[in-house]
């Protein structure tokens, strides 16, 4: 194999591999803006994954699967909201429900919505998916073909960067949201209802990461298993870190995420003398070195780029 | 007339026993609708999982079995979580005590008495899961890295290297392929109560007291105390909040690696597959719906761990899925969250509007709960 082959090749997964960590970290940005922090993103991931492959098992169709796994991230997302903004419960520990939650009930419904003649396990079904269309002439062009070889979900992610990056810095709507985040109380005297905005983006995540754990079931491992996920949700609040809140510089991290999967693979096709395990550890590790050196930048640009308010309830009745 | 909160003048006593009890019902409740949609009698599958779990003195052996491991990471965890350090790392704590008190006892077999097998193996697994805490602690405590994501993604590093010994190098050569290690020697067995309940169970209780002893009658308590409630003062006291951290994160990791020492001297007897079910995990549940109270945290371990042998129980008679232990467990916090806000506020009816819903031009500092 060329070189050129090798990079096109390894590039190509890593864009595949990226996607849904790309829809889920632009949809916990929107989320961290607005001042809410959600942990739960792991099992809506899950959540997502599961209820979408079903859809797709048992009608065929594959954008009515897409948008279940939206609805099912939205409404938990919508009841982190509620816990979170109505009820101001703890951001962690409701984070952390929401995910212990979303595993538990989508590993049971992993094995009770499969067809009986499976003991109603969905793992080992086969059904839909998408599969890569290639863009005629674009996709044979070296190195930028890999762009142009990828599922619908990957395309639509190339529209959704800039749109998001667009909507957070230079719309209205998009200022309102990040003075929210910065300080709820100065956004609730310009007259904006914090509230709301809290709900809106919060469900806003939710049901972009119940499209990532779609792409999971659906495109990049196309099936059911039992902890699909394998803590994506978890290494994509690091990436949101690693993007400093800007979904413009969400690819970064999907990408560097995207090519140690890549790297991973191509290893072990090759067959390395590394045990799996250890390559296996490669992301989580990655993760860690992730947050060590973010933290350490910026504590020496003195640059912060946390919301104000993250994580903080917003309490009007105590003026 | 609208409806809203007022902070109390005191947190309630009341709401704080009521809340975990109507949660734990309410989850019920929740857990009834699901097991409705999923075709099955959500009475006779209670009280399946009730007879699974408390109808006899073997089957309540089994409900301690899961409760011990839940015990003593829970109170690991809830130390942690007092200090407001958010340590979700108690499952790879757990798996590397596992792993380090396995290879204290098969190869330390031999070369040190074996009298002392079992006691060295038990201390090796609690140094193991303090170190294995003391990562993400030592990062937050002096660096300033977040510690929810370290802690979290040490549990995967821990899970994939204990994986990698039972498959690889460690593996019994006469297992049949089993993927797991040889038996360990006898004396480094952990002597059970009755069934399979082991002396876990007394070190829990032990834990449990030493605990409770420590955060409310020692100077040290008290600080680890002010570090949770209000960084700031703690500061202003002096009090030295990144070695409090630390300290309280190797005694909070010592615990779960306890947890794992025991699982594979007290149950498995080796080391193998099956080790990281998931106990640390719930034993944020524990630690949250026992209000970081040492000896509630016993208490809802053994309510939780009847929740997942009634699980497997539902499995085995009505064919249903065992998940639907976890799913009952992941269900408890959120009435639990929700209920919260009333130990601290309640609600009050306001007859009529107030004349203008202008909120003043100035933001007003302080009107947002600090955490």
């Amino acid at each position: 194999m060329s070189v050129f082959a090798l990079i096109s090749s390894i590039l190509t997964i890593t864009l595949r591999a990226g996607t849904s960590l790309i829809y889920a970290t632009v949809g916990e940005i929107y989320t961290e803006r607005s001042g809410i922090l959600n942990l739960g993103l792991e099992g809506m991931m899950l959540m997502g994954a599961v209820t979408a492959f079903a859809t797709a098992f048992y009608t065929g169709s594959l954008w009515l699967a897409l948008l279940v796994a939206v609805i099912v991230g939205g409404l938990l997302a919508a009841l982190h909201a509620f816990l979170c903004v109505t009820m101001r419960a703890n951001q962690v520990v409701s984070g952390l429900s929401i995910t212990l939650f979303g595993s538990g009930l989508a590993s049971f419904l992993g094995q009770r919505l499969g067809p009986a003649s499976n003991n109603y396990f969905l793992v080992g079904m086969v059904g839909p998916k998408f599969t890569p269309i290639p863009i005629p002439f674009l996709n044979s062009l070296p190195l930028i073909g890999a762009f142009f070889n990828q599922d619908i979900l990957t395309y639509i992610v190339y529209l959704l960067m800039p749109l998001a990056w667009f909507y957070l810095y230079k719309t209205r709507a998009g200022l309102s949201l990040r003075a929210v985040g910065e300080s709820p109380q100065t956004a609730d005297a310009m007259g904006i209802d914090v509230v709301r905005t809290r709900y809106l983006y919060t469900i806003l995540g939710g049901m972009l990461t119940g499209l990532g754990g779609a792409h999971l079931s659906l495109a990049y491992t196309p099936g059911w298993t039992e902890n699909l996920t394998g803590g994506r949700g978890w290494i994509v609040i690091a990436l949101v870190i690693f993007a400093m809140w800007n979904p413009g510089r969400a690819v970064l991290g999907a990408v560097l995420f995207g090519g140690i999967n890549a790297v991973q693979f191509r290893l072990q096709a090759a067959g390395t003398a590394i045990p799996a395990a250890f390559l296996n550890m490669l992301p989580y590790l990655t993760t860690i070195l992730v947050l060590v050196v973010m933290t350490w930048w910026e504590a020496l640009s003195k640059r912060i780029g946390a919301p104000a308010a993250l994580g903080k309830a917003y309490m009007r009745e105590e003026k | 007339m609208r409806i809203v909160f007022e902070k109390r003048q005191s947190i309630s006593r009341q709401a704080l026993i009521l809340v975990p009890v109507i949660s734990f019902l309410v989850s019920l409740l929740l857990g009834a609708i699901l097991l409705l949609i999923s075709g099955a009698n959500p009475l006779t599958t209670y009280a399946a999982m009730a007879r699974g779990t408390f109808g006899s003195v073997y089957s309540l052996s089994e409900t301690l079995v899961k409760a011990i491991p839940l015990m003593l990471t829970g109170l690991g965890v809830s130390i942690a979580f007092r200090m407001q350090f958010w340590n979700i790392g108690a499952e790879g704590q757990l798996v590397l005590g596992g792993v380090a008190a396995a290879w204290a006892a098969l190869f330390l077999n031999g070369v040190i008495p074996d009298a002392l097998l079992l006691p060295v193996a038990i201390l090796v697994g609690m140094l193991a899961g303090a170190f294995w805490a003391g990562v993400p602690a030592g990062l937050k405590a002096y660096l300033g890295v977040d510690e929810t994501l370290t802690s979290l993604m040490l549990n995967y590093v821990a899970i994939l290297l204990a994986s990698h010994l039972y498959y690889g190098p460690w593996r019994d050569p006469q297992g049949y392929g089993f993927p797991g290690t040889a038996q360990f020697p006898a004396a480094a067995w952990l002597p059970r109560l009755w069934g399979r309940a082991h002396w876990g169970l007394i070190f829990a209780v032990i834990a449990a007291a030493l605990l409770w002893f420590i955060l409310n009658r020692t100077r040290w308590g008290f600080e680890l105390k002010i570090i949770g409630e209000n960084k700031t003062a703690a500061h202003y006291l002096g009090i030295n909040i990144a070695r409090n951290v630390l300290l309280a994160l190797l005694l909070s990791g010592a615990l779960s690696g306890l947890a794992g020492a025991c699982e594979v001297t007290g149950i498995s007897r080796r080391l193998q597959q099956g080790l990281s079910i998931g106990y640390g995990y719930t034993a944020i549940i524990v630690a949250w719906m026992a209000q970081l109270n040492s000896f509630a945290v016993l208490f809802v371990a053994v309510l939780m761990g009847a929740l997942l042998v009634g699980g497997d129980q539902v499995q085995m008679m009505m064919r249903l899925p065992a998940s639907m232990g976890l799913v009952l467990q992941g269900m408890i916090l959120f009435p639990m969250l929700a209920g919260s806000l009333f130990t601290e506020y309640r609600l009050r009816l306001i007859r009529r509007e107030p004349a203008t819903e202008t909120p003043p031009a100035t933001p007003v500092p302080g009107a947002e709960v600090q955490s």
